[in-house]
């Protein structure tokens, strides 16, 4: 026949330096604690939470040697985890939390559109071989290049400011893409995010 | 009829923490130690 051990003499052990008085308390009551802070918060990771920050207090205390047993272990635990139910709904007011769902995802309505560290390592080498390339380019080609994708100009302001017609202008753009494209074959680059 | 159940039945579940949890506390208990020195308490952990 077992022998169940009273909690006030696991407690002694316990604080005499025996751990696995401790093991056989948390498990001992592991289901009865976990169930009440369930029933409140009805959140798995919440009771696990819970559970656990209700134990370290109740380690602290027993090593420190501030408990004084009274044959009511568990009433105590219990005290203890209901404390921290109530602290963790005060700290929900002050901060609530929004949960989305299966058919809502909060971060499709607030995203950050800036390019995580990786991606933007790789758009500053791009851009960068990208300048390497237009440099290579003729004269006259660059400048209609530069112009049109850097300075967003129109093909007429194109066309005013280096004195040649809009025809020309868009000529000489058709031809610095055609050998942007040439280089970059000759050379295997690519230029993808 | 009349409606005698609870909506949240969900209450009522049996739970019991998962054996990771149980471990760490477990852990933490055998790593923590504690000092007095003249009415003042120190903690520790060794890992």
């Amino acid at each position: 026949m077992e022998v169940k051990i009273e909690d006030s003499v696991l407690v002694r052990e316990y604080i005499s330096g025996d751990e696995k008085a401790l093991s056989i308390l948390i498990n001992r009551h592991n289901q009865r604690i976990s169930s009440f802070i369930y029933s409140k918060v009805l959140d798995r990771d919440i009771t696990e939470d819970i559970f656990q920050d209700t134990f370290i207090k109740v380690i602290n205390t027993l090593k420190k040697g501030s408990y004084s047993e009274e044959g009511k272990f568990l009433p105590w635990v219990m005290r203890i985890a209901h404390n921290l139910i109530i602290d963790h709904f005060r700290k929900n007011k002050r901060m609530p939390m929004f949960e989305g769902s299966d058919d809502f995802n909060i971060f499709s309505v607030i995203g950050d559109d800036k390019l995580n560290a990786e991606k933007q390592i790789i758009k500053n080498q791009i851009d960068s071989d990208l300048r390497e390339l237009v440099d290579e380019l003729p004269e006259d080609q660059r400048e209609v290049l530069l112009m049109r994708i850097y300075k967003d100009m129109s093909f007429k302001e194109i066309s005013e400011n280096t004195g040649v017609s809009i025809n020309t202008a868009l000529g000489r753009m058709r031809y610095a893409l055609i050998n942007l494209r040439k280089i970059i074959d000759k050379h295997n680059i690519v230029l993808t995010n | 009829m009349e409606k005698i159940y609870s909506e949240q039945q969900n209450a009522c579940r049996l739970a019991k923490v998962c054996p990771e949890t149980v471990k760490f506390l477990l852990n933490y208990s055998r790593s923590l130690y504690i000092t007095k020195y003249d009415y003042i308490s120190f903690e520790g952990n060794l890992n």
